[in-house]
């Protein structure tokens, strides 16, 4: 119906569509128009891909059914998803990109013809590299976010599970994977196809067993960057510059973000990737602890101390999720803002279980956005700020990194919680958070502990308050 | 001689991650779930290669193998599609400003 370069023209418009999209995304004002530019370069994408194939027949029908069943089901998911879910949300979408780049990958290798690659056997060199490198990346990040999903769905432990020689293999596979691929571009051999994406599965599956629950935003942003490079060596494969572009744009994404994710643990992307804390530091934490004195109060004296204060700074982490207490903390905050506190919150750039987690919770729970800061915006407002509410959050609120070389954490930013005149400490028990040690800020003078979960701790305060 | 068209595209690729870099920099961290869903939306555009492989020329004989690839491929995009822009857009209706009184 219309010609190979008009479609190339709109392809390249949904490609800058999708730009506007990721732009928009600067500041939650043009965010929403952001959303829309991109629906419409997917629109175009998809309009114009039937209109150049231009084959109304009865396969066409099958198409928008296809279309249809898989939207509604997206569509259902999308609405009923409660945002404590996310992560898990985004984790399985991923999946799905990775296995739909395997598919289409198959189907252009055993019928090369209809994307114009070669026949069979005689596929072109290029068309054959960039195609098994779309469909193993593909492979990878679909087995790869499918543990990330279970893990973070809780159906799979989110400890570390590691075993010897593990990185080993991982390596002997990696390897292998290139090496097969060099001979699939000297035989064309169906089976060797079929090895790298099954390999491709397995190592996928290997790299992301190893990696703890707390380490899950570096591994989706991860995995995110991935099903990036999939999509972009598959849009090599059909010369798509709409798919080259978005794969680009994606691919960097998640790789900015992982280094976000990494950066606000101080650790190299290799120690998260290799597997970290969690499984090196069981020993230390099994140490025989000194019995240390803590201050523990109830929500009658937590209650006083915030009413009494001219300001208040909130640290939500991956607790308040769990315990789905962002609506509860959201009352509490507008009580105390009725009685004249300032309240604002302060959220470190690990908190939850991907990155913005926290945002996105606060959000959902009617939190004016200009009421939450980054790290670096609220770091310094601690000293001067009466009381610190930590609910949820635990390594990023740890003074160890800062003070103590010898700490697995040292050097990893934390909010300056300590130096506030009184912290407010809700969490169930002294148990260590997810690093394995000891958090120093429970033996403060200035901290109180309240040993509580969290929901119904805030629930109490506001019935004090 | 002639450039193969393959360099051609190499460059798009290249500089669209160089594009990618100084856009996704400037989005601010609040947004970084938002990012993650927006972005997983628009890597679904490899429906145009599913939709591609399901109609794959002959009309005669629509279950060959490559179309059934290409059919499976299209559910799975047009879950990623549909839901990955809804659950966008619900999320970023929730980030509101201070009303001011």
């Amino acid at each position: 119906m219309i010609s190979t370069n008009l479609s190339a023209v709109f392809y390249l418009i949904s490609g800058i569509l999708f730009i506007l999209a990721l732009r928009g995304l600067s500041s939650p004002e043009t965010s929403r128009k952001g959303n829309y530019f991109g629906m419409a370069g997917m629109t175009i994408a998809i309009i114009v891909t039937f209109l150049f194939i231009g084959n109304f027949s009865t396969g066409l029908i099958y198409v928008l059914v296809l279309l249809l069943i898989g939207g509604s089901i997206g569509a259902f998911i999308a609405f009923r998803i409660p945002m404590t879910a996310m992560p898990e949300l985004v984790a399985g979408f991923h999946s799905l990109v990775g296995l739909a780049a395997v598919f289409v990958a198959i189907s252009a290798f055993i019928k090369p013809e209809v994307f114009n690659l070669g026949t069979i056997g005689n596929i072109k060199l290029a068309s054959l590299i960039e195609m098994s490198l779309g469909a193993g990346i593909g492979a990878i990040t679909f087995s790869g976010s499918l543990i990330a999903f279970l893990k973070l769905q809780g159906i799979m432990s989110g400890s570390p599970i590691t075993f010897k020689g593990q990185h080993f293999i991982n390596l002997i596979i990696g390897l292998s994977i290139i090496i097969l691929i060099y001979f699939l571009c000297k035989t064309q051999s169906q089976n060797l196809f079929w090895t790298i994406i099954l390999i491709s599965f397995l190592i996928g599956f290997l790299l992301i067993i190893p990696i703890g629950g707390a380490d899950m935003p570096v591994v989706i942003s991860m995995l995110n960057s991935y099903s990036g490079w999939a999509a972009a060596g598959i849009g090599f494969t059909l010369e798509n510059t709409a798919l080259i572009i978005t794969g680009a744009l994606v691919g960097s994404s998640g790789a900015i973000l992982s280094y976000i994710m990494c950066k606000g643990m101080n650790r190299s992307f290799f120690n998260v990737i290799l597997g970290g804390w969690g499984a090196s530091n069981q020993s230390l934490s099994k140490l025989p602890k000194e019995k240390k004195p803590v201050k523990s109060g109830n929500a009658d004296d937590a209650a006083f101390l915030m009413k009494n204060a001219s300001s208040v700074i909130i640290v939500p982490g991956y607790g308040m999720a769990v315990a789905q207490a962002q609506h509860a903390l959201r009352e509490m905050a507008d009580t105390l803002k009725k009685n004249g506190v300032k309240v604002s919150y302060a959220i470190h750039p690990v908190a939850g279980r991907m990155p913005g987690h926290m945002n996105v919770l606060l959000a959902e729970a009617n939190v004016p956005y200009d009421e939450v800061f980054e790290l670096e915006e609220i770091n310094n407002d601690f000293s001067n700020c009466d009381v610190a509410y930590v609910i949820g959050a635990n390594d990023v609120t740890n003074p160890v990194a800062k003070s103590d070389p010898q700490s697995p954490i040292y050097g990893m930013p934390v909010l300056n919680v300590e130096k506030s005149k009184s912290v407010l400490f809700v969490k169930r028990s002294l148990s260590p958070g997810y690093a394995g040690i000891d958090n120093d800020l429970f033996y403060r003078d200035n901290t109180l502990m309240l040993f509580a979960d969290a929901k119904k701790m805030t629930e109490d305060i506001i019935k004090s308050l | 001689m002639e450039i193969d068209p393959f360099i051609f595209r190499l460059s798009i690729f290249i500089l669209s991650i160089f594009l990618g870099y100084y856009v996704v920099w400037s989005v601010t961290p609040s947004l970084h779930t938002p990012l993650m869903s927006v972005t997983n939306a628009i890597s679904s555009v490899i429906i145009v290669g599913a939709i591609i492989a399901s109609l794959s020329g002959v009309s005669e004989n629509t279950f060959e193998v490559s179309n059934i690839f290409g059919f499976l491929a299209i559910i799975l995009a047009a879950v990623n599609i549909f839901g990955g822009f809804l659950v966008t857009q619900r999320m970023l209706k929730m980030y509101k400003k201070k009303k001011k009184k």
